[in-house]
């Protein structure tokens, strides 16, 4: 047994597993859309599984979250079905949201991802209000809001986090800072070198860590995520990783270079994991492989349960504006 | 039969989100200057006694968050009531609304809630010019998912109310500044008055005058002139504008004949072109024997100067005049 963030052995496997699961399930959202099986644009977090796992690995069960537009980490680590997050993806009527949010709108209130966003820090607010809800009726739980460097520059940035500030919310805002607003990088969108700096302007801790670095993010987010649930407000946390892919479906990547994309890959989340964990004697090479083969074909049978979902029916096309 | 007494639309607004707070621990208050000061406009004067700072929930001047925060409270099964202290604020909060708010539970594929209300006051008439005086209801009716009401009378404004808050969906609840004096009868009890019902606020047979909020007893006067005339104009408040009434709007054009719409908004885009489109487009429309007119306010930002600003939006003797024209048409 290694003492790695004093998470069990088992613990660590599973959390290896999900980053290799939000990886294949990126790659073949890739390919589906090099296929033409999906329309329109999605937002690839491959690179950055670290920040998604590592910071949810840090809630209950029962905690929520707050996503973004490139959430499809956050959906798979906080407990969304695979088979049911495929088919929304699709577009298939038995898909999260039958077809209706598509990659950019994936919920699961069912686990307490609150979903992700189409809007930049579309979220921020709304983590304020979920937590508030949390703190009048004393249930205990906690909010962790996901937001990228980007969204850190809107408006509701502010106003959120001074809200959560005043009324000592419990909500942890999780900036995945992926360097990258679109095309502009945060050296020319941001005059300080840590966002979550922005924190003493608010009154409560910052943090930034590798966000690479699962155990990192981990540590990171358990204690703010303990300090907001003992009442003592939220916190803002940072972790600087990278996203391999361009920002969307029709980026051709003219603003970095290869060598930049290249030098991100060499400290990939996901290997450095596994080296860790097979240098502590809690995963062997024979493991690493299954694992990664494992979570392969987990999407490949969720690929062929979407296939073989149906399309929404027109005549429901109005249902669902109004309860 | 006891007279029912009467009390003022605040006081009536203020009984009615008394009354859900009492019934329903999961209904709060959230706004600017709710507590000890009442807000702006003196509607929740007093509540901060019985229900404390905790439900009676004063924030900073961050309209954006006040709306946020009471979606993500209501997606969490509370049923908050967030105050926009002037209408014109409202533009600060649209992201959350209209992107938020107002789609959540339909992107979310029908399996999310978002039962709020959102209390703000709009219209002129108080002398504070461009920035304090706009009804923006028009932006809010276009957006699929939002449940818009606009009431008209103390009565109305106490059971539209309590409709709203009980009700599922995001709800858009606009009042009237210069209506909060305006006394009329309350019965003490809890009642609803459902949304996406009209009132004919007074039967005529020569014309119709569809009115909103304080258009509606602005409308009334006019009326009271006209039948000195010997002109009986019918009065139709839809009182929510969406959803929308138009059976009973309908069911007075058929009888009249002849119809205006009536709101303080300016005329281009507002909510008065989406009646005249569907009285045209509708049953009534081989009823008409005049042309659907519009009398609406003019298309200006509201002026500071009084007289400039009275005649910015409709008054009692100008709609009577316009209404004169339509009934000669």
């Amino acid at each position: 047994m290694s003492q790695l963030a004093g998470l069990s052995d088992e613990r660590l496997r599973e959390l290896l597993r999900q980053m290799h699961l939000i990886r294949a399930f990126e790659w073949k959202a890739d390919q589906l859309y090099a296929e033409g099986k999906v329309h329109g644009t999605m937002h690839l977090s491959i690179g950055q599984e670290a920040t998604a796992v590592g910071a949810i690995a840090a809630l209950n069960p029962d905690d929520y979250i707050f996503s973004t537009h490139r959430g499809h980490g956050h959906c798979l680590a906080k407990g969304a079905d695979l088979n049911l997050m495929m088919a929304e993806f699709r577009g298939k009527e038995t898909g999260y949201c039958r077809g209706r949010g598509g990659s950019m709108h994936i919920a699961d209130l069912s686990c307490g991802n609150l979903g992700a966003n189409g809007v930049v820090g579309g979220g921020l607010a709304m983590a304020c209000g979920a937590a508030l809800a949390q703190k009048m009726q004393s249930t205990g739980k906690v909010v962790l809001c996901f937001f990228g460097d980007g969204a850190s520059n809107q408006g509701i940035f502010h106003e959120s986090l001074n809200l959560a500030a005043i009324w000592d919310l419990p909500v942890v805002y999780f900036c995945e800072n992926n360097q990258y607003g679109m095309s502009m990088h945060v050296r020319r969108s941001v005059a300080i070198e840590r966002i979550s700096d922005r924190a003493c302007a608010y009154g409560f801790p910052g943090k930034t860590v590798d966000g690479n670095d699962l155990l990192q993010v981990y540590e990171a987010t358990k204690d703010a995520v303990a300090r907001a649930r003992a009442g003592g407000g939220p916190t803002l946390l940072e972790g600087i990783t990278y996203r391999w892919k361009g920002h969307s479906k029709s980026d051709a990547d003219r603003y970095r270079t290869k060598e930049e994309i290249e030098g991100w890959k060499a400290k990939d989340p996901i290997r450095r994991f596994e080296q860790l964990l097979m240098q502590e004697g809690v995963l062997t090479p024979d493991q690493a492989r299954s694992i990664e083969s494992q979570a392969q074909s987990e999407i490949e049978s969720a690929v062929e349960f979407a296939d073989g979902c149906p399309e929404p029916s027109l005549d429901t096309i109005e249902q669902g504006v109004y309860a | 039969m006891p007279e029912v007494r009467e009390i003022s639309y605040s006081e009536a607004i203020r009984e009615a989100l008394t009354m859900e707070m009492r019934r329903d621990h999961r209904v709060f208050l959230m706004g600017e200057d709710i507590g000890v000061y009442g807000g702006a406009f003196g509607v929740t004067l007093g509540m901060i006694d019985e229900f404390g700072a905790e439900r009676i929930r004063e924030t900073p001047i961050s309209e954006g968050v006040i709306a946020g925060a009471a979606i993500g409270a209501a997606l969490v099964g509370m049923r908050p009531v967030a105050e926009i202290m002037f209408m014109d604020f409202v533009t600060i909060a649209m992201e959350q609304i209209v992107n938020q708010g107002a789609k959540l539970r339909y992107m979310f594929g029908g399996h999310a809630t978002v039962p709020m209300v959102l209390r703000t006051p709009a219209g002129s008439g108080t002398g504070a010019a461009a920035h304090h005086s706009q009804s923006l209801e028009a932006w809010l009716v276009h957006v699929p998912g939002l449940k818009v009401v606009m009431p008209s009378t103390p009565y109305d404004a106490k059971g539209l109310l309590v409709s709203s808050i009980r009700d599922p969906n995001p709800v858009m609840f606009v009042e009237h500044k210069l209506l909060y004096p305006r006394k009329g009868p309350v019965p003490e009890h809890d009642y609803e008055v459902p949304l996406g019902l009209a009132d004919v606020k007074r039967e005529g047979t020569d014309l119709t005058i569809v009115a909103t909020s304080i258009m509606v007893p602005r409308s009334l006067e006019a009326a009271e002139q006209l039948s000195a005339e010997g002109i009986e104009a019918e009065v139709v408040d839809p009182r929510t504008l969406r959803p929308l009434d138009m059976e009973t709007i309908e069911a007075s054009v058929k009888k009249t004949g002849r119809v205006m719409i009536v709101h303080e908004a300016p005329v281009t885009g507002g909510f008065g072109g989406e009646v005249a489109a569907r009285i045209a487009g509708g049953a009534a429309f081989e009823y008409l024997e005049a042309p659907i007119k519009r009398f609406c306010g003019l298309d200006t930002p509201i002026p500071y100067n009084r007289t400039l600003e009275y005649y910015t939006v409709p008054q009692p003797e100008t709609i009577a005049a316009a209404a004169r024209e339509l009934a000669a048409a």
